[in-house]
């Protein structure tokens, strides 16, 4: 693998030397590569630096402090970290079976004549910008919300107090709608390049024993893909987590704390998006950075975990994906 | 396996089926719905003054979005000219000298850290960097958030693309006498197709970025002069847009995502048909 090292050492009567060439090209490569090293501390440190402040005003207690009152300033970030957690969990349950079956769709089912179309304009579709949703959630489906999905659920279950409130078409379930969307054909792409991956001789022998597709696809395809895939629902839940735009423009952006779904919140990202250019005051920034600080150390575990998650993958290699 | 009617396991085959089928509709619609109402709402916005005309004030009917445009290709060049040659420097030291060594697996490790890095976090930091200290926002606050977050797409996608150039190559040219640097040259032209394909890529999601403008770039309702005030963009200028009362400035809100996301998707189409040729 690495003979390329050695290789260049032991050069004696070169034409034209160039003595200075490679060292210096080799220190420019590993100045870009220390860059960042530093901006990964850097980034640390100064969201550190920034919620200093928060920090020593509030302690351990901002975590849970259910206030957020810019007038008295009075900070806590349980609204935000609830918002971000009941958000993405709707968006999780929402993307992963539906990603699956679309996934296994595309590489069980469909015709090659519509799984590669089908396939390439979900490919295409992870590249939409995440503000092109929030601006169809707002204005198209949070109406549609208020209109159709949310007063059906009320008559159903409306003795829970999930679906209980007045159908405002934002709010925490729009929003975690929103964000199921647009995770959708991220984990969907990754989900179909694991399941590709499947040796077709190992569903060839289920074929063979007289299985039918679904048999194959749930008892050999899934299983034999099951590891990769939870990598790519951790990918999935990276991106959901700290996802910004999409959430801002439908959650509805209010700091109290509600059991309903229908209720407007804010996330970690959305509370940034729409408060941190017009704070002023040092407390209530430091604040904002200290959501910032936690979202940081949210994406920083999941990442964490993936990462750990892809070297067992990478060890047990010879077992399959 | 005990024995079953195949019957009763043929119909359960025919019922997943037709839900996974139905599944995959639902999702697909549901996308091809943001897209078509994305086209119907917004391109009715786009006349001639919305690429040549300043936005009028809150409120008044008409003029355009035209400085936000200049605006956004403004930040992407700029971003891209800082995050492509550092990050394809920092992959050339992951594939080529850092393979194995300690400060490559450190660096390797703060590459996917920065890749799953929030947007709006860059945006934060870059604001208490860039922002904090010259008491202004600015162009150049903008360009970096997004070239920050181009840096490690670009810087990855060069170790992965570089690593796919057999090393015969190389050896080849080592033993010419050709110095190291040359040598990487020429694995950057063995790696072209897919190199471009990850540039492309990054510049399309770049592009189409709000988050990190927010509070480095901000927005502007005038031309786009100095790098170094608030520089009009588009994506901005849709968050505020959407979120005014005012119905023309809602219109133009829709016209401007259209153009956003044609930009995007053309790059994304036009990376893909490199990455084509690349397998050809």
């Amino acid at each position: 693998m690495m003979p390329n090292r050695g290789a260049t050492a032991p050069e004696p009567a070169r034409r034209r030397p160039r003595p200075w060439g490679d060292p210096l090209f080799r220190s420019l490569a590993a100045a870009a590569a220390g860059i960042f090293l530093v901006l990964t501390a850097a980034i640390c440190l100064e969201l550190v630096r920034g919620s200093a402040l928060s920090l020593a005003k509030f302690g351990p207690g901002f975590l849970w402090s259910a206030s957020w009152n810019p007038v008295t300033q009075d900070f806590g970030a349980l609204s935000s970290i609830a918002g971000t957690l009941v958000s993405t969990l709707i968006a999780m349950l929402l993307a992963v079976p539906l990603s699956l079956i679309i996934a296994l769709f595309l590489v069980e089912l469909a015709p090659p004549a519509i799984s590669k179309p089908v396939g390439a304009a979900i490919e295409l579709l992870a590249a939409v910008p995440s503000i092109i949703y929030g601006m169809w959630g707002l204005f198209v489906f949070a109406p549609f919300m208020s209109d159709h999905i949310q007063p059906f659920l009320s008559s159903r279950f409306g003795w829970l107090p999930l679906f209980k409130g007045p159908p405002m078409g934002i709010g925490l379930l729009t929003a975690g709608i929103i964000l199921a969307l647009m995770i959708l054909p991220f984990i969907t792409s990754v989900m179909r390049d694991v399941l590709r991956m499947v040796p077709p001789v190992v569903k060839e022998a289920g074929y063979g024993m007289g299985s039918t597709v679904w048999e194959v696809a749930r008892k050999v395809t899934v299983r034999y893909g099951v590891r990769g895939m939870a990598g790519a629902c951790l990918l999935g839940l990276g991106r959901a987590v700290g996802e910004t735009m999409a959430v801002t423009f439908v959650i509805g952006n209010d700091h109290r704390v509600s059991a309903s779904l229908f209720a407007a919140g804010n996330s970690i990202a959305s509370a940034l998006a729409n408060e941190f250019a017009e704070a002023s005051e040092p407390l209530y920034l430091s604040a904002l950075v200290e959501l910032g600080l936690v979202l940081f150390l949210m994406t920083f575990a999941i990442q964490g975990l993936t990462h750990a998650w892809i070297r067992r993958l990478e060890r047990s290699a010879g077992r399959g994906l | 396996m005990e024995r079953r009617d195949a019957r009763g396991r043929k119909a359960v085959d025919f019922a997943v089926r037709t839900a996974a089928s139905l599944a995959a509709l639902l999702g697909i619609g549901a996308l091809i719905w943001i897209l078509t109402e994305v086209v119907r709402r917004g391109a009715p916005a786009l006349n001639p003054a919305f690429f040549t005309a300043l936005p009028g004030p809150p409120g008044v009917a008409g003029g355009g979005l035209a400085n936000a445009i200049l605006g956004t290709m403004a930040l992407t060049v700029a971003a891209t000219a800082v995050g492509v040659p550092l990050g394809m420097l920092a992959g050339v030291y992951l594939s080529e000298f850092g393979r194995d060594t300690r400060l490559g697996a450190a660096v390797r490790f703060c590459v996917n850290v920065l890749m799953g890095l929030p947007s709006i976090l860059v945006g934060l930091f870059v604001w208490t960097v860039l922002v904090v200290p010259f008491r202004s926002f600015s162009g150049y606050a903008g360009a970096t958030a997004l070239a920050l977050i181009m840096l490690p797409v670009v810087a990855r996608t060069t170790e992965d693309m570089l690593s796919l150039v057999p090393h015969a190559l190389r050896e080849g040219a080592l033993a010419l006498g050709t110095p190291r640097w040359r040598t990487t040259l020429i694995a950057f032209k063995a790696a072209r197709g897919g190199l471009i394909t990850g540039v492309l890529l990054a510049v399309a999601r770049v592009s189409g970025e709000t988050a990190p403008l927010l509070f480095t770039a901000l927005n502007s309702p005038f031309w786009p002069r100095s790098m170094s005030e608030p520089v009009a963009n588009l994506t901005v200028t849709v968050f505020q847009y959407a979120m005014s009362p005012y119905a023309d400035w809602q219109a133009k809100a829709w016209g401007a995502s259209l153009l956003i996301m044609a930009a995007v998707l053309t790059t994304s189409l036009l990376a893909r048909t490199f990455a084509r040729e690349r397998t050809r």
